[in-house]
């Protein structure tokens, strides 16, 4: 089985090297990865998300689905088009997968949801509505669009009518306005500066033609990859699953303890971790020679740890890591290379922000 | 199908030999090789005077994806590196058959050329690699 999305006949006019990506045909890269990583940095990239799956979430008892559903409380959101960060958790407290949900009233949200697990999610969250009275709608009539780097914001204006431009022209980062028919969300996945832009399938071919006409880079899975890992983004899968809690994966944040009375799935799991978790994610800094891989095992004076997501980082000019390592780790930790093993650095997991080293 | 030039020699894990004259041989990884790889991001290359047996070690080529053993494709002495590379290792993503060489060998037995793969011998053994 493999899925194609609505834009796949413009990667391949785009000579995209194509990849499976969970089921679906997806561009790893069109010419050089590091030349479309530079891209998002510097100037204006685009990526082809319209795997990811969108749900609405509408009825009366919307936002109480959500409270139930999610680690963070959309109660949060009071403002209209405000998006909130959030794990959906098992009963166990593992993360079964990290959303967005954007607020547009307490009885319509819209969540948009990682790729890889699809099915699963989707069979998750119906079997949660049970009880309560909300509909949800796939909308894979969608498909997405991210638009990122520091010249992608005025770059996608100048595809906008003037009613549109009003919409987004105040618009704070993490919210998503209906403009016309584009959706447009403040969002990413590169610690650059965009948008993340839904629209519907028919039109996104000619939308993207106008990005690339426009001089917006197309970048493929392998771009983003190392674009995510230098902002410190968790990547599921890699950097947390359904047997990793929250709190493990640098993701107590959006954790939402207060109200205590508010219960939600994985909570009473949650509350025990919380006591017991010895373990976080830290940045890795490698700077000589070589590239820190996921999977590689790290030794510490605290204890063991893994390199949860590794790369060369394109913008710093050497290897970056997140690893999942004891509490108390300390300054360094040794990894286990091919055929050596180094000491690297530990730092907070970021790296690169707007276009800079944060190290 | 990528660039398998005709004049060259070839190895079924994706080196390429070509003969100077004299026994000297200058070797590469090829274009299909670097293709697999992605962005080159640091090349380890062996010693001027190291004595290389065929199948040896004698370089890594790591990308942002993966790193990869170059071995040697014949046996003989390195007698020179393409110091370039240090500095541009994405010399071999844009020439692989040429700026993007690796490293000269001196032959022991220029016989041995002989034991390679020709271009055709190479793209059949890459059509069976998929």
């Amino acid at each position: 089985m493999s899925n194609q999305t609505v834009l796949h006949a413009k990667h391949l006019e785009s000579s995209a090297k194509m990849v499976d990506f969970h089921g679906w045909e997806m561009p790893i890269r069109y010419s050089s990865q590091i030349e479309e990583h530079h891209a998002v940095r510097q100037n204006a990239g685009m990526f082809d998300v319209s795997h990811m799956t969108v749900v609405d979430a509408k009825g009366p008892q919307a936002k109480a689905y959500l409270q139930n559903l999610l680690a963070n409380d959309v109660a949060k959101l009071t403002t209209k088009g405000k998006a909130l960060y959030s794990g959906m958790l098992n009963e166990a407290g593992g993360v079964i997968d990290d959303l967005i949900v954007y607020y547009f009233a307490e009885d319509d949200y819209r969540l948009v949801v990682n790729s890889a697990t699809r099915e699963k999610d989707l069979a998750w969250l119906n079997a949660q509505t049970n009880g309560f009275d909300v509909e949800l709608t796939e909308r894979d009539d969608l498909a997405m669009i991210a638009v990122q780097g520091p010249a992608a914001k005025a770059t996608v204006g100048k595809l906008l009518n003037s009613e549109q431009q009003d919409i987004v022209a105040d618009m704070k980062p993490f919210f998503g306005y209906q403009a016309g028919e584009l959706f447009i969300a403040t969002t990413g996945y590169t610690g650059e500066a965009g948008y993340e832009i839904l629209l519907k399938n028919k039109q996104a071919p000619a939308f993207w033609q106008s990005l690339l006409d426009l001089g917006v880079v197309p970048c493929g899975l392998g771009a983003r990859d190392t674009l995510r890992l230098e902002a410190g983004m968790n990547l599921y899968g890699q950097d947390m699953d359904e047997t990793i809690s929250p709190l493990a994966a640098n993701m107590g944040w959006t954790i939402a303890w207060e109200p205590s009375e508010r219960q939600f799935v994985g909570r009473t799991a949650l509350e025990t971790a919380r006591e017991t978790n010895n373990s976080k994610i830290v940045g890795l800094v490698m700077e000589e020679k070589g590239v820190l891989r996921a999977g590689l095992k790290v030794i510490s004076e605290a204890g063991e740890g893994v390199i949860t997501s590794g790369t060369f980082s394109p913008t710093l000019g050497f290897s970056i890591a997140m690893a999942r390592v004891p509490n108390n780790v300390g300054a360094t930790v040794d990894v286990e290379m091919r055929k050596k093993q180094v000491t690297v650095k530990v730092v907070k997991p970021s790296f690169v922000r707007n276009g800079k080293s944060v190290l | 199908m990528s660039n398998i030039p005709a004049e060259l020699k070839y190895t079924s894990t994706h080196e390429w030999v070509r003969h100077d004259g004299d026994g000297i041989v200058t070797v590469g990884i090829t274009e299909h090789a670097q293709d697999l790889l992605g962005d080159l991001v640091h090349v380890d290359l062996p010693d001027e005077g190291d004595a290389l047996a065929t199948g040896d070690d004698a370089a890594v080529v790591e990308s942002v994806k993966a790193a990869s053993d170059v071995y040697a494709p014949v046996t003989g002495e390195v007698i020179e590196i393409n110091e370039e590379l240090e500095d541009a290792p994405e010399l071999i993503n844009s020439d692989a058959f040429g700026d993007g060489w690796l490293f000269k060998i001196k032959l022991d037995d220029i016989t041995e050329l002989e034991s390679l793969l020709d271009a055709e011998g190479y793209a059949g053994s890459i059509d069976e690699d998929e």
